[in-house]
């Protein structure tokens, strides 16, 4: 599905004392099947904007549009269901969102509210363990009794057996284990591979975006500050300093090499490995010349 | 409507009023409490009304803000008024609704006591706007100090309340937090019958309960971690003394006190 900001504002309470404008007149278009990396400091207005992405919050000024849903200020859409039906939602932390007695009964309340048939949701269960790396036994056990990661492997299940055509992450890997983010975002870059989703990961990594996303939003101060493809963006080291990121570590490593040696390696989001061959390939011409 | 409510709630600024020792500013409303029963005519009233008000422009809090946030008092407030217009039957018949005679009385008597109501309400929240949890429970413990000579535990009552005072707060984002978790899995939590709704508070509770406990637990084991120990020797962060401009609250409060019972006399 396409997604379409246009000039959107919103403010948490407004008319009073503790008004505050968290994100303003942003726009931007989001075409369906791509992967989005949206990127900012603490309090840019990222987690404001992803919540427009559902109709948790309405617009205070703007349109967003989501596919064929229309969210402005005046006119709510009478089936908000049927959109998050559409659009999965992975919070920040999404383990604290269990609460069924069982594994299997948390993974299946999301599909059941949105009206699946009873054999259907068992079929998709089935399926969606695997994909997040569960294994079948744990099925019959209380969430409580797994360990963090795993229950976040639960969580996500749950909203991944919604089968959402949009997928949201808000940071889905902090506070895992390095292989356990790896693992994760591998799987969620898969799925958006093979289902062909849209994805818009919202994170503070640069490294994830550099590796995983096709398109790349830098926020702050809620204004949209940069936009484009990861390496025109991330090439930009000065511009990203002024708002506290960091470049990605392959591009740091591009300027001092450059620096040093008077060489230029253009950046391709390759990964280390791949810059590894090219800085061997260079050297090896070198000799032999 | 929940985002308009300021019963409770804490407005930074940096007034008078907000510097004022907490321990003053509970005792002057707590006075003030009383002697609202004491007003009679109206003189009486509009001293009481001027110092309410007086108060209110001091705080700097943006005034229709304030009007605002008592809107679900403001019900009450025209509620009792309309009880008192019907019911009273004092004085002489002023006009007739339909089947009801209308007194001066009762005309009278619903202005006086819904005014008495609204100062009751506005005055104490002038305390909770103009002054944190944290100051407010300091007071308390300070002013309940006494009560320690009858084995009274007033530094663990005045620790419970600061934390689930702390916690309010928390709690509330917590719940903000999952309830859009829930309503992005599909929870329905504003339409439908009574009977979904109130089982859709299931997938709140429990993720709510579960947090509390834990943060609960975390927040004793950091507490034990760092030695803490309350009470006998413990020394305070936040000393609280009486300055110059508390006296001069009182004093103007005592004026107003005398103001009202002279007053009392002249109709």
């Amino acid at each position: 599905m396409d997604i379409l900001f246009k000039n959107v504002s919103y403010i948490y309470q407004p008319n009073t004392p503790f008004a505050h404008e968290a994100i303003k007149d942003l726009s931007f278009s989001i075409p369906s099947g791509s992967f989005v990396a949206v990127i900012g400091h603490t309090g840019s207005g990222k987690s404001t904007l992803l919540q427009h992405l559902n109709g948790l919050l309405m617009p205070t000024k703007g349109e967003v549009q989501i596919g064929d849903y229309h969210l402005t200020n005046e006119e709510k859409p009478k089936n908000l269901k049927a959109l998050r039906s559409r659009v999965g939602v992975v919070f920040q932390y999404p383990e604290h969102q269990l609460f069924e007695e069982t594994v299997e009964k948390d993974i299946a309340f999301g599909p059941k509210n949105f009206g699946v048939s009873a054999q259907e949701v068992k079929h998709r269960i089935r399926e969606v363990t695997p994909i997040v790396g569960l294994s079948e036994e744990l099925l019959n056990r209380s969430p409580f009794d797994l360990s963090g990661g795993q229950m976040r492997r639960v969580a996500i299940a749950g909203v991944l057996a919604t089968k959402p055509k949009v997928l949201v992450l808000d940071e889905p890997t902090a506070g895992l284990d390095p292989r356990g983010q790896k693992e994760m975002m591998d799987m969620f870059y898969n799925m958006h591979k093979n289902q062909g989703l849209t994805t818009i990961l919202v994170t503070h990594s640069m490294e994830d975006a550099v590796k995983y996303a096709d398109h790349v939003i830098i926020l702050n101060n809620g204004t949209k500050y940069m936009e484009g493809k990861p390496e025109e963006v991330f090439t930009q080291a000065e511009a990203l300093q002024q708002v506290q990121l960091d470049v990605p570590e392959v591009v740091q490593f591009l300027t001092k090499f450059q620096k040093k040696f008077h060489k230029q390696i253009p950046f391709e989001r390759q990964t280390m490995k791949e810059l590894a061959r090219s800085i061997q390939q260079m050297m090896e011409g070198d000799a032999s010349s | 409507m929940m985002n308009s409510m300021i019963i409770g709630q804490y407005v930074p600024g940096e007034s008078l009023i907000h510097r004022l020792d907490p321990r003053s500013k509970i005792t002057v409303i707590f006075f003030f409490v009383f002697i609202v029963f004491f007003a009679n005519t109206v003189i009486s009233y509009s001293v009481l009304t001027l110092f309410a008000l007086i108060s209110l422009v001091m705080t700097r809090v943006p005034i229709r803000y304030v009007l605002k946030g008592l809107t679900p008092v403001w019900f009450l407030i025209i509620f009792t008024f309309i009880l008192h217009l019907f019911v009273t039957k004092e004085g002489t018949v002023v006009f007739n609704i339909w089947v009801m005679e209308i007194y001066s009385g009762g005309i009278i008597q619903g202005f006086a006591i819904s005014l008495r109501f609204f100062l009751l309400i506005l005055v104490t929240s002038l305390l909770t706007l103009t002054t944190t949890p944290i100051e407010i429970t300091d007071a308390i413990e300070d002013m309940l100090h006494p009560l320690k000579k009858v084995k009274f535990p007033v530094h663990e009552l005045a620790l419970m309340m600061s934390i689930s005072l702390r916690f309010i707060p928390t709690l509330m984002q917590e719940t903000e937090k999952i309830s859009k978790a829930q309503s992005s899995r599909g929870v329905d939590f504003r339409t439908g019958p009574i009977k979904e709704r109130a089982k859709a508070v299931v997938p709140l509770l429990v993720p709510l309960f579960v947090s509390a406990f834990k943060r609960a637990e975390e927040l004793a084991m950091a507490m034990e971690a760092r030695g803490y120990q309350g009470g006998e020797g413990r020394t305070k962060l936040r000393e609280l003394k009486l300055k110059k401009r508390d006296w001069l609250t009182f004093i103007v409060f005592v004026l107003v006190v005398v103001a009202l019972f002279i007053s009392r006399d002249y109709t």
